[in-house]
Order: C-alpha cells, then sequence, then structure tokens
C-alpha cells in the first residue's frame, strides 16, 4: 500500500521515469486522469448510440404504427414501453451523467488547476469499474426472461414494483440494481473531483481563478451527493419490494407508492441542474475564448449557480401536481419554480453580455456554444408553463411536457457534449477536427432537431398524452393532420441521426490524420493549454504556478489579446 | 503495475489534510441516504398510530445495552487517535483491538434481537414497519461490519507505523456509523 497522506518527499520525484507499459495497464486499469475520462466519454458514446436506436425504433412505430420497422421488426407493445423506458434511462444516466460530469470532470479538472492526477487515482478507477458494471447489468436487463423494465424511466410504483403489474420479473430488479451501481460510482467520483478541487490546486490559484466550468462541475456533484441519497434509500426500498416482498411502495400491504414521487423527485429536479451546470460551464469558457472578451461577471455567474444550487431542492414536487399532492403544496412549488428561473435567466444574461462587443469567432465550438444558448431558452421558457400548476393539469403527461424536457436535455446532452468535445479535441488527442465536416454536422443536427420537437409541442398542446404505443386507438389523435405531424418528426429524427455520420468520419479520421495541434490552438488563457497536446501522464513538464484570473482576454497591459493564467506579467 | 501517489494528492491549499476532507465528503454522501430512509420512516409512523404498538415488540434494553457498547466503542478509537498522534504503537493497536471488539459484541446483541423477534414471527415482510426496521438495521450493521474490516486492515499498516493518520480518518467515520444508531435508536425502540 502506498501513502496517501502528506508525503512531501514525492514533489521531488515527479513522473520522469515511466516504463512503457502494455495496451491494458495504459488503457484499461489506468489510474490516469484523462484515461478514465476518455473511458467514461466512449461508454458514453457507446451507450448515447444504443438511446438513439431505442429512439429510433419507437419513433417509427408512433409514425407508422404496426408496420415492420427496418433493422428491428415488428415492434410489439412491451418492446415499445421497454424502448422508451430504457431511452430515457440511458440518454440520462448513460450518457448526459458519464460524458458531462464524469468524462470532462476526469478530464478538465487536474488540467485546468494545474496539477498531475486526481489526488486519489485508484478511486478514480474503481468509480469507472463500477459505471462499467453498471452498463452492463443494464444491458443484460433487456435481454432477460420477460426482457427489459417497462415502466417508465420514472419507475413509478406500484407498476415498477410488482412483478404481477410490469410482467418483467427480472428487467425491473436488474434496473434497479443497474441505476443504484451507477449511482454508487458517481458518488465516488464526486469525492474525488471535490477533494482535488479543494486541496490540489495550482500554487497561486485562489477560489476566484478556477475556471467556470470546473466551479460548476463541482457545484453539480454536490447536488448529486445532497440529493441522490435519499433515492439510493429508496432504490433498495424498491429493490426489496421487488424480490423480498415487503410493501415499502404497495399500497395493497400498507405502503405508499406517492412516497417514491417524493424520493425520485428530490433526486429527479436537482439531476437536471446536475446535468445542466457543467454544459453550461461548457460553453462559458467557449464563449469567452471565441469572443475574444473576459467572461461577463464571473462572480456574478458564481452566486448564481449557487443560488439555482439551493432554489433546486425547492421544486420537485412540480412534477406530482395531479398525483393528490395538496393544492396548498402546488402553489407553494409552482412559485419556487418560477423562482429558479431568475438565477438561470441571470446566467443567460451574462453569457449575451459576454459576446456583446467582443470579437466573435464563428468556430464549430462556438456555433455549438451559441446554439446552447438558443435552444436551452425555449427549454427554459416552455418550463414556466408547466410549472405554473393551473396549467399544468392540462400539460401534464402530454408531448408538451416531453417537447420542453427535449429542449432542455437536447442542449444538455448533445449540444453541450459537442461543444466540449470540438473545443477540448485538439488537447485530448493532439489533432485538429476538420472545420467543415463539423459545421455539416451542426447544422444536420440543430434543423432536424427543432424540426423534431416544434411538432411534438404542437402535438402536445392538441391534448395527445405520452406513452401511448398506437394512437389509432384514439379517434380524437389518430386524425390525419395529427398523424401527419408524428410523420414529420420521425423523419427528421432519421435525418438528424443520418447526420451523425459526418461526425463520426470527422472525429475518427481527424484522431488519426487530423493537422497536428499546437499546444494552445484556440489562444485561450486557461491552465489545460499549457500543457503538450495530447496532455501526456503527469500533465506538465513542470507543474505550472497562476499569476491571474483565467478570462483575462484582451487586456491593455497583456502583449497579445490572450493573457494565459501561467505568464508572470 | 507500481503506483506512484500522484503529486496532487500531498498538495493541500485549505490546510486539511486530503484523507481527512475526503471522509468528510463520503459521510456527507452517507448522511443524505440515511437521511432518506429516515426520512421516509417518519413520513409513515406520523401517518400509522398503530405503529407505536407494534414498536413495542422491540426488545428496548438489548437496544440500550448496544447504544452503550457503541458510545464505549467511540471513545477507544479516541484513545486510539490519541496514542497514534503520540506514535504509542502498543496503545494505539490495544485501543483499535477494542473497538473492533465492541463491533463484534454489538453485532451479537443485534443476532439475539433479530433472532428473538423472527422467532415471535417478526419477520421482514410482516408488515411496513418491521421492513424499515430490518432494513435500517441491518444497513446499519453493514456500516459497522464494513468499519471493523477497515479497523482490522488499518491495523497492519499501524503495526509497522505505516499510514499512523488513517486511524484518525476511521475514528470519524466510526462516529457517523455510532450516530447513525442515536437516531435509530429512540425511532425504532423508545418512541411506543
Amino acid at each position: 500500500m502506498s501513502d496517501t497522506g502528506i508525503a512531501a518527499g514525492h514533489a521531488a520525484a515527479p513522473h520522469e521515469h515511466h516504463e512503457e507499459m502494455d495496451f491494458w495497464s495504459k488503457y484499461v486499469f489506468s489510474t490516469d486522469h484523462k484515461i478514465i475520462g476518455f473511458q467514461y466519454m466512449f461508454t458514453g458514446m457507446f451507450m448515447a448510440l444504443i438511446g438513439g436506436f431505442m429512439a429510433y425504433v419507437f419513433r417509427m412505430q408512433l409514425a407508422f404504427p404496426g408496420e415492420s420497422v427496418p433493422l428491428f421488426g415488428q415492434v410489439t407493445s412491451g418492446d415499445y414501453n421497454m424502448l422508451i423506458t430504457n431511452h430515457g434511462t440511458i440518454m440520462i444516466f448513460w450518457v448526459a451523467m458519464p460524458v458531462l460530469i464524469a468524462a470532462l470532470g476526469n478530464y478538465l479538472i487536474p488540467l485546468m488547476l494545474g496539477c498531475d492526477d486526481m489526488v486519489f487515482p485508484r478511486l478514480n478507477r474503481l468509480s469507472y469499474q463500477i459505471f462499467l458494471l453498471s452498463a452492463i447489468v443494464l444491458i443484460i436487463s433487456f435481454i432477460v426472461p420477460g426482457g427489459g423494465f417497462g415502466g417508465a424511466w420514472t419507475a413509478y410504483p406500484p407498476l415498477s414494483a410488482s412483478a404481477e403489474y410490469n410482467h418483467t420479473d427480472w428487467g425491473s430488479s436488474l434496473w434497479v440494481l443497474a441505476v443504484a451501481l451507477e449511482f454508487a460510482a458517481f458518488l465516488l467520483g464526486g469525492i474525488n473531483f471535490l477533494t482535488t478541487s479543494m486541496n490540489a490546486r495550482a500554487e497561486g490559484m485562489k477560489m476566484m481563478d478556477i475556471p467556470i466550468v470546473v466551479w460548476m462541475i463541482n457545484v453539480a456533484v454536490i447536488l448529486f451527493m445532497a440529493s441522490v441519497g435519499p433515492l439510493i434509500a429508496g432504490a433498495v426500498m424498491l429493490f426489496l419490494d421487488q424480490r423480498i416482498g415487503t410493501s415499502f411502495f404497495l399500497p395493497a400491504g400498507g405502503g405508499d407508492p406517492v412516497l417514491w414521487q417524493h424520493l425520485f423527485w428530490f433526486f429527479g429536479h436537482p439531476e437536471v441542474y446536475v446535468v445542466l451546470l457543467p454544459a453550461m460551464g461548457v460553453v462559458a469558457e467557449v464563449i469567452t475564448t471565441f469572443s475574444r472578451k473576459k467572461l461577463f461577471g464571473y462572480k456574478t455567474i458564481l452566486y448564481t449557480t449557487f443560488a439555482t444550487g439551493v432554489l433546486s431542492f425547492t421544486v420537485w414536487a412540480h412534477h406530482q401536481f395531479v398525483s393528490g399532492i395538496d393544492p396548498r403544496m402546488g402553489n407553494i412549488f409552482a412559485v419556487t419554480t418560477l423562482l429558479i428561473s431568475i438565477p438561470i435567466a441571470e446566467i443567460m444574461f451574462c453569457y449575451v453580455a459576454t459576446l456583446y462587443g467582443g470579437s466573435i469567432r464563428l468556430t464549430t465550438p462556438m456555433l455549438w456554444g451559441l446554439s446552447f444558448i438558443v435552444e436551452f431558452l425555449l427549454g427554459g421558457v416552455t418550463g414556466i408553463y408547466l410549472g405554473a400548476s393551473a396549467m399544468d393539469v392540462y400539460f401534464h403527461d402530454t408531448y408538451f411536457v416531453l417537447a420542453h424536457f427535449h429542449y432542455t436535455f437536447f442542449p444538455i446532452a448533445i449540444i453541450g457534449v459537442f461543444t466540449a468535445v470540438t473545443y477540448w479535441f485538439p488537447k485530448m488527442f493532439g489533432r485538429m477536427m476538420n472545420e467543415t465536416l463539423g459545421k455539416i454536422h451542426f447544422w444536420g443536427t440543430i434543423i432536424p432537431f427543432n424540426c423534431i420537437f416544434i411538432p411534438l409541442f404542437l402535438l402536445g398542446m392538441a391534448g395527445q398524452h405520452r406513452r401511448i404505443y398506437n394512437y389509432n386507438n384514439f379517434p380524437d389523435l389518430a386524425t390525419e393532420n395529427l398523424q401527419d405531424l408524428r410523420v414529420f418528426a420521425t423523419s427528421a429524427m432519421v435525418i438528424m441521426l443520418l447526420f451523425q455520420i459526418p461526425f463520426i468520419v470527422n472525429f475518427f479520421y481527424s484522431l488519426f490524420y487530423g493537422e497536428k495541434a499546437e499546444k494552445n490552438p484556440w489562444k485561450a488563457n486557461t491552465l489545460e493549454w499549457v500543457a503538450e497536446s495530447p496532455a501526456p501522464h503527469g500533465n506538465f513538464k513542470e507543474l505550472p504556478k497562476v499569476y491571474r484570473g483565467p478570462y483575462e482576454f484582451s487586456h491593455p497591459d497583456a502583449k497579445e489579446d490572450y493573457w494565459p493564467q501561467n505568464v508572470p506579467n | 503495475m507500481a503506483f506512484h501517489a500522484p503529486i496532487a494528492t500531498g498538495r493541500s491549499n485549505t490546510g486539511i489534510p486530503t484523507g481527512r476532507l475526503a471522509v468528510w465528503w463520503l459521510l456527507a454522501s452517507e448522511v443524505f441516504i440515511f437521511g432518506g430512509l429516515i426520512a421516509s420512516y417518519l413520513l409513515h409512523r406520523l401517518n400509522n398510530e398503530n405503529w407505536g404498538e407494534i414498536a413495542a415488540n422491540t426488545s428496548t434494553p438489548a437496544g440500550a445495552l448496544n447504544t452503550f457498547v457503541l458510545l464505549t466503542s467511540s471513545l477507544f478509537i479516541v484513545l486510539a487517535h490519541a496514542a497514534s498522534e503520540r506514535k504509542d504503537i502498543a496503545r494505539t493497536l490495544k485501543f483499535i483491538w477494542l473497538t473492533i471488539g465492541c463491533g463484534g459484541i454489538f453485532l451479537v446483541v443485534k443476532a439475539y434481537e433479530y433472532t428473538t423477534e423472527i422467532s415471535h414471527g417478526f419477520v421482514l415482510t410482516s408488515n411496513v414497519f418491521w421492513s424499515f426496521y430490518y432494513t435500517a438495521t441491518a444497513l446499519h450493521a453493514c456500516h459497522v461490519i464494513a468499519g471493523m474490516f477497515i479497523m482490522w486492515m488499518i491495523s497492519h499498516d499501524v503495526k509497522i507505523s505505516k499510514n499512523l493518520h488513517r486511524v484518525e480518518l476511521i475514528g470519524i467515520y466510526w462516529h457517523f456509523v455510532d450516530l447513525v444508531w442515536i437516531f435509530l435508536f429512540p425511532l425504532l425502540y423508545i418512541a411506543k
């Protein structure tokens, strides 16, 4: 066992004498934070392919009900439930979380703070291994007898608690197990992020010199930590209900199904901010770099982030306005829900103010960053309608909710991730991505995205309920013009999926044959750009010292239009 | 592969040792897990007046004995920490083993309670009170076992005067395990 206490002796002997490692110890069992970040990223991308394919199958079923779907075949109602459930589960827990928090946090935190690794590298590796196990358990749940769980990603009991109701005896238990394992993995990772950010910053880096994205990832980790605990307890209870026959959530045995809803949404709503904050942090880095202008209101953004974090714990019951909770409680949660739009709007204004008067460069990462602001705004504004409890009674569980949700999560999990990948690709892999392919991919994703979800808002307002397998059984919803909207949305979705091919081609082509990247291709200030591209094991030849904040662009005292944090005057 | 601790591990911007910081964050996340369970129990309890009568079937003397045992073990681990600060290896080891011993007594008493309750027909699935009782106490007992196991691992290092700061870290964790019991005891045993 090695010494993980305070070991001043190590400072004198950095990682210079590294023996050549074989493939397994270099890429599979590595303790290097960058490799672990890549492991999370590639696992997340693989899961995104599965989640995307699921969306393709059920959208085809909705557009052309009853017809055989290419690459899948006939979709039964059981398949349909399983697909929508696991599409949601995968995209949130196995794509957004691992890529935005785990991959970016692992990759960026030590580099941006100017240290050689996380403070607990082996704990970090264990965190990924548990995460991988959770992904495997989830995938196994699709093929066990009875098939995968089909009770929606929210897993409301009694449906989820008893095989008598859900008919997926094994699938539902493995689903709970996978989710619980995933939570444990992120708790371990989060402890590492927090301790590294608190204790291992470069010499001279004060709290207010920490890049916004690192701040936001850390706030997200604390939100996750404080919200997921009750749901872990809930998952244990649900698992016991399923397997042992307790009745925590089964009314027949004296249990209370609404308790699960509280536990789930007490986690579920902060979870939105858990993934939103890292994405917003990424966007902050990108827009300040490509506006060549100091980020507007660093401290304002920071304090409003804290305010968002605190408020996010007070809004959860706006998901339960029609669950039979006291209407007076509904009023309170409607007010808190409207309140939380204020700090988020403030951050948005800071971003727009950063753009104002800057010399804007429309590179691919900048296009993604700008589109994040526009698209997320639409998601945020439609949320205000749903937060008003009176309107929610009508909108509840319609496609309006679904479209609102996707207008928030698509910018977070897709746009945010593409912003980050295109921006840090040179640092990650030492080569530049192709700008032309990048822009084709950008427009080919953004335009179809809006074509998918604007029709779904309209369908929702027409009263189209969620989680229905075939609308032909509902005369009011089976009209020709509503069906046209469904076909339109599905077509746009297929086009969007096809436009991911340029990205995959660009990613792998650039990985091997792209133009070699210099250390600091975007002329940015933060410490990761001081390291070589790609950053080697140990990150820096000489650990950097910090002399100023992270966003000193176009400063009158600096020789150039950027002033890296590590340059002494 | 030989593992070298990175330079980052030795840094301490806050002045708090990184290990201690990590234990505090770990406990923060544990607080919310137990907090969620206890809050769920309380909500049920407030809506079910008859739970007082069901709770009367738990053995308050056995619970009180266990409370005493755990509190004593907390004292022992503090004494172990104090001894480790003075690099008094023999005394540190003695108190670590006394703490582990108390953990053992706690588990034996708990096992006796479980046996009695099960033999009276009160099992996990009897009703929601017993479900909470077994879930909460078993989750707590798992933490006791984990703590004892980690102490045993640390004792190997202590023997060769290595990583003495870890005695403090397990001490912080052990106090938390103790504290959870301080909440569970009145909620499950005393409040009738």
